[in-house]
């Protein structure tokens, strides 16, 4: 294979014809861009909805309370119901793979009244009472200070973490808001850090006016009792939380004598679910990509095939005084093999080059014009060169398949004939 | 060197059978140099063709060189016509995209002869036939007489024991076509078993011995004296 006459004589022959060698080249060379700029632009809308994601704890479920639908053991129907904080710990205790289960009470929110002050100023934000896990679960930046903790929340300590938002409508301009004192409800709370949250996909005027203070505070302070609003529960890594969310809501719905069947009364938002639907949307459009991408290919390949067809007849005299002279067979047909992967491989990595050029400009020109929405940074890796290299080398092989059979299947006498 | 036993073969045209070789008993020995002769459809292509293993017998038996040649699969002809025998065409047959040096050393490449001492032998024999300077010239770039030539070195060139010409001057005028019998006749001195079809009379008178081709048998076969070609140049 690396002899140096048979590299001669495959260039020799390639070239003899450069012109129809290069249009022969181009089906090749276009099939495999297209592929690598199709399978570039699903990974890019690909990273462009995981940054909308961002860090966001995608294997998450959250759950909150609705009427019963269904009288149960002597309940009536449209019956209200409150999650406990005995709920928690059951989930806690009960269910397998669960990594976070996080609640929460809510008091206020931004389009509300105004609910806390500070001096002169007031402003109406959301309150939440929650656990530490939350920052887990929905990601933010603590910009100063801290987060809550459990020391906060076993001594129930009335701190709060505020958005920078809330910052900026309480406080003047830089100044210093740890350790100062605001008023929830009538409620002091000392404010130890601030945060900013950055993946807020379209809903960041909320985003940034939350205020967090610690669940048991809440609680105490608002007098909630045991009382829980809302739950975020969060599963680890290789358990998805839509496998274990039914066991999940029969804890709840024994607990709060709910009827087994009853759909209503637990509502519900698996983020999980939506996050597979995406990510199995992207496997379809990979899917696409490569069935096109490959199926422009195959056109290319057939091209190839054609022209090593067309060759192999211009050659057969030739390939009949070679066999006269003693080549054997075997050694014909490697001959017309390696030219036709040859020119499959130089025109396909071309096509590669030029892909990755491409792609390369594509990025550039994104990194100038600043981000597009839902558009980032479209590449492909190293994996999917290596795929493309071997479709090249198989389809190279297939390209000169018949061709080969074809030139060792004239008898070397009926060869010579031929004029 | 080449023993033909009782030698039959047939063609089939469609439902009809042309039966061209009809029993055919033939020998060669060593440093013979033998003139096929016969008219158009006598046989003497084939019988050739037979002899360089380019096409099947249908009968009888062919020893060369002491080897028993039957049941032959492409790949172990390809390798006895490399090993055995030189091939000279009516129409020259170089590949015309090489070099009259590539073309001498290809046979030679078949046998996985190194690049340089294959560059050094077709060198020694395009020397042979006096074209030397002409080795990096094409095909194209060469006369009739010069292409016959570089065949010739070409078939030579592997060392065969015997060299197989049909035809060797079809294409050639006279005055060239001497010069090539020269050049055979030379061979043929060194030692080489050589065969020739011809249909020409004065080239058969070249060699050693004729034999007579007519409708697929053998209708004479006569020792002669040699005509030198190189008095006619």
């Amino acid at each position: 294979m690396f002899n140096r006459d048979r590299w001669n004589e495959i260039l020799q022959v390639l070239t003899t014809n450069w012109f129809r060698t290069l249009l022969t080249a181009f089906g090749v060379f276009w099939g495999i861009f297209i592929l690598i700029i199709l399978l570039a632009a699903g990974k890019g809308l690909e990273n462009g909805i995981r940054a909308d994601f961002g860090d966001i704890a995608t294997n998450t479920m959250f759950m909150w309370t609705r009427t019963a639908s269904k009288a149960y053991k002597g309940l009536p129907k449209d019956r209200e119901f409150s999650y406990k904080t005995g709920d928690v710990a059951d989930i806690w205790e009960n269910v397998d793979g669960v990594q976070y289960v996080s609640p929460r009470n809510q008091l206020g929110n931004f389009r509300g009244t105004n609910n806390v002050v500070r001096g002169l100023k007031t402003g109406a934000f959301s309150v939440y009472g929650d656990y530490p896990e939350i920052i887990k679960q929905e990601p933010m930046d603590i910009t100063s200070g801290r987060f809550l903790n459990y020391g906060d929340i076993n001594e129930k300590r009335k701190v709060a973490v505020i958005g920078v938002d809330v910052k900026s409508s309480l406080y003047e301009f830089e100044e210093e808001c740890l350790g100062t004192y605001i008023k929830i409800n009538d409620v002091n709370f000392m404010v130890v850090g601030t945060y900013k949250k950055t993946n807020v996909d379209g809903d960041s005027e909320n985003a940034q006016k939350e205020i967090y203070i610690p669940f048991t505070s809440f609680s105490q302070a608002f007098n909630r009792g045991d009382n829980v609003g809302w739950m975020a529960i969060t599963a680890v890594d290789d358990v998805p939380i839509t496998n274990i969310k039914e066991q999940i809501f029969d804890i709840v719905r024994e607990n709060h004598r709910i009827h087994p069947e009853d759909r209503r009364a637990i509502g519900h938002f698996d983020l999980n679910e939506q996050f597979q639907r995406v990510v199995s949307l992207f496997g379809a459009l990979e899917l696409i990509a490569y069935f096109v991408g490959i199926c422009v290919l195959l056109s290319g390949i057939i091209g190839v095939s054609n022209i090593m067809l067309i060759v192999v007849k211009e050659r057969t005299k030739e390939i009949g005084i070679r066999r006269a002279l003693g080549e054997s067979p075997w050694s014909i047909k490697q001959q017309i093999l390696m030219e036709s992967i040859f020119l499959t491989i130089i025109s396909g990595m071309s096509g590669i080059a030029f892909g990755a050029l491409v792609i390369y400009g594509i990025n550039y020109l994104l990194d100038v014009s600043g981000p597009v929405m839902m558009f980032v940074n479209p590449s492909v890796n190293l994996g999917v060169v290596t795929i493309a290299l071997i479709i090249l080398i198989v389809s190279g092989l297939l390209a000169g398949f018949i061709p080969a059979n074809s030139a060792i299947k004239v008898r070397p006498i009926e060869a010579l004939r031929t004029d | 060197m080449i023993k033909i036993e009782n030698l039959h073969k047939s063609y089939k045209m469609g439902s009809n059978s042309l039966h061209v070789l009809k029993g055919i008993n033939f020998s060669v020995e060593e440093g013979e140099l033998v003139a096929i002769m016969g008219s158009s459809g006598s046989g003497k292509s084939t019988l050739l063709n037979i002899l360089g293993m380019l096409d099947n017998l249908d009968e009888g038996s062919y020893t060369l060189d002491g080897v028993p040649i039957k049941d032959l699969n492409e790949t172990k002809a390809a390798n006895y016509r490399n090993k055995f025998l030189g091939f000279v065409f009516q129409s020259f047959n170089l590949i015309n995209y090489k070099s009259a040096m590539e073309n001498v050393a290809l046979p030679l490449y078949y046998q996985k002869v190194g690049r340089k001492e294959r560059q050094e032998k077709a060198l020694k024999y395009l020397d042979q036939v006096g074209l030397k300077e002409w080795a990096t010239h094409l095909p194209s770039e060469l006369s009739g007489g010069q292409k016959q030539r570089v065949a010739i070195a070409r078939a030579m060139a592997a060392e065969p024991k015997v060299l197989l010409a049909d035809e060797p001057t079809g294409a050639l005028d006279s005055k060239t076509s001497y010069e090539v019998m020269d050049l055979i006749q030379k061979i043929n001195d060194q030692g080489n078993t050589i065969l020739v079809v011809t249909h020409e009379p004065d080239i058969a008178d070249m060699c050693k011995r004729i034999v007579h081709l007519k409708d697929g048998v053998i209708v004479e076969d006569k020792k002669i004296k040699q005509v030198r070609a190189a008095e006619h140049v």
